[in-house]
């Protein structure tokens, strides 16, 4: 009961201040009479949403399959490369100059490439995702993979357990809490490279996703319709966010320190 | 306690030097009989837990011969090396699982070893739930499930508080005179050697070497009462004696 009246306040509390902070731009957009091309109140961008939807859904639809497919491509593939990196210092020093490489590399200077070379528009708009949410998988998972017990590493050593057992019982659950630290990032990542990589594509004609609605209402000078898009993008991520932090939370709740309490 | 002929243990002129030079360990030969209380014990780099981990077989001796008398052995660690993310009842069972016995089997060992370190109601708890007396038991039931003849263990109770170690010292003597085991006790605490060994290999430092192999002749089953007795405290006075004359030799400040 007094958990349960604990959780109402938490989720009370950001709610309230919330509504708060729209009360405050409402009343500042109607009192000062700002008109609707520069700042939206709050109450018209919610219309616009409304009265949109039918568009505006179809394009979030699109920006969540990019998001998804990117993020399970970008995993994949992390788990894949840091798994490879582990079995040998040989094979990190080989793969990592190209992880960074990747990494500090700004996806809107390579997009262009990406978009020219594969054919398929989504599919283009994906590998720019992935490329964005990849590096925090691939090294949050290599130092995982990496941080195990000493003690408990003697102690399979002792026992004679064999390198699949070691890797399955020992290695991969150490691993865990760092894993999903990678997660976390790479899911805000692999949105915020779907809808970068969709306003480098989007003025060819092939997307349909939100930022291809945020561009085009720029170009229309409809404002409410630009923030109704803004709004849905940054519902999207938090959904991510909350959905993964509950994933790690289930998964790692019951012993490890950065989920406790 | 078996045949009084074969060792246990035995080990001849087992030295160990690392690769940087530094002599861990000058030879030491040495027989264990099956069914003896062995503790060795020493200050901080007297080879104490080099010798168990070359007992073990984690590390390899040097120069020497050791010969185990083809027993199954456990190792327990100085701290509870559990596993976090598994209950209680599979971390017991991990060197079943990773030998390959057959779950069913294995669930009644577990249960089995749970009960004799007195953990039957919390198999279901994780390690981080337990105190660390509780978790070191933890440890013990996983070095019993295998049924070993013989018990390698380093340092266990060292980050306890004394009356904590003391209880789990009384269970331990319990344990190995009921399932009649080869305990191999490395300690650096003279109390916790006396109260627990039959035997008593003093160790020193620089260079690691065996001082003296002591033998203790008090009587079975010790209690508590034990440890307040004139008997033991001779036994205590005795070992003293020997660790500082061993570092007054070397010159080492202690």
């Amino acid at each position: 009961m007094s958990t349960l009246a604990h959780k109402l306040k938490q989720a009370a509390l950001p709610l309230f201040m919330a509504f708060v902070l729209l009360g405050i731009w409402q009343a500042w957009t109607t009192l000062q009479a700002i008109p609707e091309y520069l700042v939206p109140s709050p109450w018209v961008i919610a219309k616009t949403l409304v009265q949109n939807w039918a568009v505006l859904s179809r394009a979030l639809l699109v920006t969540i399959k990019i998001t998804v497919l990117a993020f399970i491509s970008a995993i994949v593939l992390g788990v894949l490369v840091a798994f490879a990196m582990v079995q040998s210092r040989w094979i990190e020093a080989v793969f990592l100059p190209y992880a960074v490489l990747l990494q500090v590399t700004p996806i809107v200077a390579i997009a262009p490439l990406i978009i020219i070379w594969v054919k398929d528009p989504t599919a283009s708009l994906v590998v720019c995702a992935t490329l964005v949410a990849l590096f925090p998988i691939i090294s949050n998972t290599t130092i995982g993979l990496r941080s195990v017990n000493p003690g408990l590493a003697a102690y399979f050593q002792l026992q004679k357990a064999g390198r699949w057992q070691t890797l399955l019982r020992l290695r991969i659950p150490s691993a865990l809490p760092y894993f999903f630290a990678g997660l976390r990032i790479s899911g805000g990542l692999s949105l915020i490279g779907a809808v970068v990589a969709e306003f480098v594509a989007g003025t060819g004609g092939t997307g349909t996703g939100l930022a291809y609605q945020i561009l085009q209402s720029g170009y229309q000078l409809d404002i409410p319709r630009m923030f109704a898009a803004l709004v849905l993008i940054s519902l999207t991520g938090v959904a991510v966010f909350v959905s993964l932090a509950a994933l790690s939370r289930w998964v790692l709740g019951g012993w490890h320190e950065s989920e406790m309490g | 306690m078996g045949d009084k002929a074969a060792s246990a243990v035995s080990m001849h002129e087992v030295e160990q030097v690392y690769p940087n030079g530094t002599r861990a360990l000058m030879p030491v030969s040495l027989d264990i009989r099956p069914g003896e209380f062995v503790s060795l014990l020493g200050p901080s780099g007297c080879g104490k837990s080099t010798l168990l981990k070359m007992i073990a077989g984690l590390l390899q001796p040097t120069a020497g011969r050791i010969q185990l008398s083809g027993q199954q052995l456990s190792f327990v660690f100085q701290e509870a090396t559990l596993m976090p993310w598994a209950d209680v009842h599979a971390n017991v069972r991990l060197p079943l699982d990773l030998a390959g016995v057959p779950r069913p089997q294995a669930d009644g060992r577990v249960d089995e070893a749970l009960q004799l370190v007195g953990l039957s109601a919390f198999a279901k708890q994780r390690p981080r739930e337990l105190s660390g007396g509780m978790q070191m038991r933890v440890s013990i039931a996983r070095g019993l499930v295998t049924r070993p003849r013989l018990l390698l263990m380093d340092e266990p109770f060292g980050a306890l508080d004394e009356i904590t170690r003391n209880r789990l010292d009384a269970d331990l003597l319990a344990l190995w005179r009921q399932q009649g085991l080869t305990v191999v006790f490395v300690t650096h605490s003279i109390t916790e050697a006396v109260f627990l060994s039959s035997r008593v290999i003093v160790m020193g430092a620089r260079p690691g070497r065996v001082v003296e192999d002591y033998a203790l002749d008090n009587p079975w089953p010790r209690d508590d009462d034990h440890r307040t007795s004139p008997a033991f405290n001779a036994h205590v006075r005795h070992l003293q004696h020997r660790l500082s004359q061993a570092s007054a030799l070397t010159g080492d400040a202690p």
